[in-house]
């Protein structure tokens, strides 16, 4: 054990700096891969419930390790690369599509001190990494050489397109009312209990934002990317094995960051419900921040899946309309309106 | 060599080299794609200088939006490459005349002597709560208030001007209007009949 202090004081400053982060951020992105995959788990089952079936239930008990048999056998399965396709940007697509997905935690507040870089334009660098991750999409539909692909893979640019610019204006609106970048100190903003938080102040913009995720991650009813009834699986039908399950990984580490997200422009992160209240108050004092953050983003994710499980998937002019014609002006009328109260100071929330 | 540094001079080659791809790869898409990385790369650099501001926005408003656009059109068109190949040789002349003719102004203007740390002192470090973005934001909204807004309006006006140009009737397309169809009633699709049955 000495032996290793000393070698580790022995290591330059810099050397050391890079491998507590390096290990740090193999704390963060461990627990993401396993939730990802028991995200895939949670969805068959609630769906199957929703439909009145059971959902897996063969592997493991209740099902539980069907995740980890659905990861083997995806490790396992040979990876076909189209005889025209580009070899490089084929095999580059889905790692381009995951990256932003999992880099976005690094500015991502845990709890109070819990955060890998708190950076003052932490909301800033969160809207580019994500906004870089339709590129995954267009490269996979146009190095596939196929025709299903790339019109998935049109269909899907020009969606992001459309709700990112949706979604940046929701998060204006969040960053005017808290008057930060940061992404604890917006938190902070919104001390004090269920009726402080943003979702009532913005609740138009948490509507368009929580919308606009959706169609973002490209989920039902916004998967026209996918569309298995029209253009097969869209940008990935010619991914298979390890590849395709990659961007299966992306989808899904996308849902839960935007569920995360939401949580903490909206609902206050890791604040509890309960804050500053006479009774309920004290009574969840003992519940630790992280706890709470993790019950509003599951809500999120659950939001997600029933969604998916409700609604029939959208025709394209008409997510076209809804991007450009409902969601931006809404989103501009209500930044104007979240200006004006924080800058007359109106009571309750802006004084 | 410090970690700063050699994180600098890995960019700035990157950024060197993904330029030299833009002009010099055949197929359209491998340009966008390598300017996609120049503007990476680049804005890795902006963030070293302390920019953190413009160099996400690099991020946000070109790669993110422009480029995609761009990468949008590129695949769509159906561009012919041995067209583009074409007529090298003829066009060879001209083109190496213009290079020179950039090049000499290039260095003209931009020689090393104007450079350096002795024509312009070191920035000095800010420390790790300085905010780049409100420190911009209120210069432009101060200082640089009138340019700021001009600016603002030629945009306007060009964006005006960019859709009054492209935007043209076609009357055989199928398009719907989502409101005409939000807005139907049953009586306009369905006409109740009442009729006596029949006998037989």
């Amino acid at each position: 054990m000495e032996f290793f202090i000393s070698l580790w004081e022995a290591l330059p400053s810099e050397l050391q700096y890079l491998i507590w982060t390096l290990i740090k951020i193999i704390v963060i992105v461990a627990p993401m891969m396993l939730a990802v995959a028991y995200f895939t788990y949670a969805e068959r089952k609630i769906i199957g419930y929703m439909q009145v079936r059971i959902g897996p239930n063969r592997v493991g008990p209740k099902g539980w390790l069907q995740p980890i048999a659905d990861a083997v056998k995806l490790m396992f399965k040979e990876i076909v690369i189209p005889t025209n396709a580009n070899k490089v940007l084929f095999l580059i697509a889905p790692v381009i599509t995951l990256a932003p997905a999992l880099a976005a935690w690094a500015v991502f507040p845990f709890d109070e001190k819990l955060v890998l870089a708190d950076i003052n334009a932490g909301l800033l660098y969160i809207l580019a990494l994500t906004s870089v991750g339709v590129y995954g999409v267009i490269i996979a539909g146009w190095a596939s050489n196929s025709k299903y692909a790339f019109l998935g893979a049109m269909r899907s640019a020009a969606q992001i397109v459309a709700y990112e610019i949706a979604m940046g204006f929701a998060l204006v609106g969040v960053l005017v009312a808290a008057g930060s970048l940061n992404l604890g100190d917006i938190i902070k903003a919104q001390q004090g209990g269920l009726f402080s938080w943003f979702w009532l102040p913005l609740l138009p913009l948490f509507g368009v934002y929580v919308i606009s995720g959706v169609a973002e991650t490209n989920r039902a009813p916004f998967d026209v990317a996918e569309g298995e009834s029209e253009i097969v699986a869209g940008f990935h039908v010619e991914y298979s094995g390890m590849l395709f399950a990659v961007f299966f990984l992306a989808e899904y580490a996308n849902m839960i960051l935007i569920s995360a997200l939401t949580a903490v422009m909206f609902l206050g992160g890791w604040l509890s419900p309960f804050q500053g209240w006479p009774v309920l108050g004290p009574l969840f004092d003992w519940v630790p921040g992280f706890v709470w953050l993790v019950i509003k983003t599951a809500f999120f994710m659950f939001l997600f899946l029933w969604l998916r499980a409700t609604f029939p998937r959208y025709r394209y002019d008409q997510i076209m309309r809804l991007g450009w014609k409902v969601f931006i002006p809404i989103t501009i009328v209500w930044i104007a309106v979240v200006g004006l109260a924080v800058v007359y100071q109106l009571p309750w929330w802006f004084d | 060599m410090t970690l700063e540094k050699l994180i600098f001079y890995v960019l700035a080659a990157v950024v060197i080299l993904a330029a030299m791809m833009v002009v010099t790869r055949r197929n359209p898409v491998h340009s966008a794609l390598f300017l996609i990385l120049a503007f990476v790369a680049c804005s890795g650099i902006w963030m070293l200088a302390e920019a953190e501001f413009l160099a996400i926005v690099l991020v946000l408003v070109y790669v993110g939006a422009v480029m995609v656009l761009f990468l949008f059109v590129l695949m769509m068109l159906d561009i012919d490459l041995a067209v583009l190949r074409a007529g090298f040789i003829k066009m060879l002349p001209l083109g190496v005349v213009m290079a020179i003719a950039m090049a000499a102004e290039l260095i003209l203007i931009v020689r090393a002597e104007n450079f350096g740390l002795d024509k312009y002192a070191a920035p000095a470090r800010h420390a790790a709560d300085y905010s780049n973005t409100e420190e911009i934001g209120s210069v432009l909204y101060t200082v640089y208030m009138y340019p700021f807004e001009i600016a603002a309006v030629i945009l306007l006006v060009a964006i005006i001007a960019a859709i009054g140009l492209t935007m043209r009737k076609r009357p055989n397309t199928k398009y719907l209007d989502s409101t005409n169809q939000v807005l139907v009633k049953r009586d306009d699709r369905v006409r109740m009949v009442s009729m006596d049955a029949e006998k037989g």
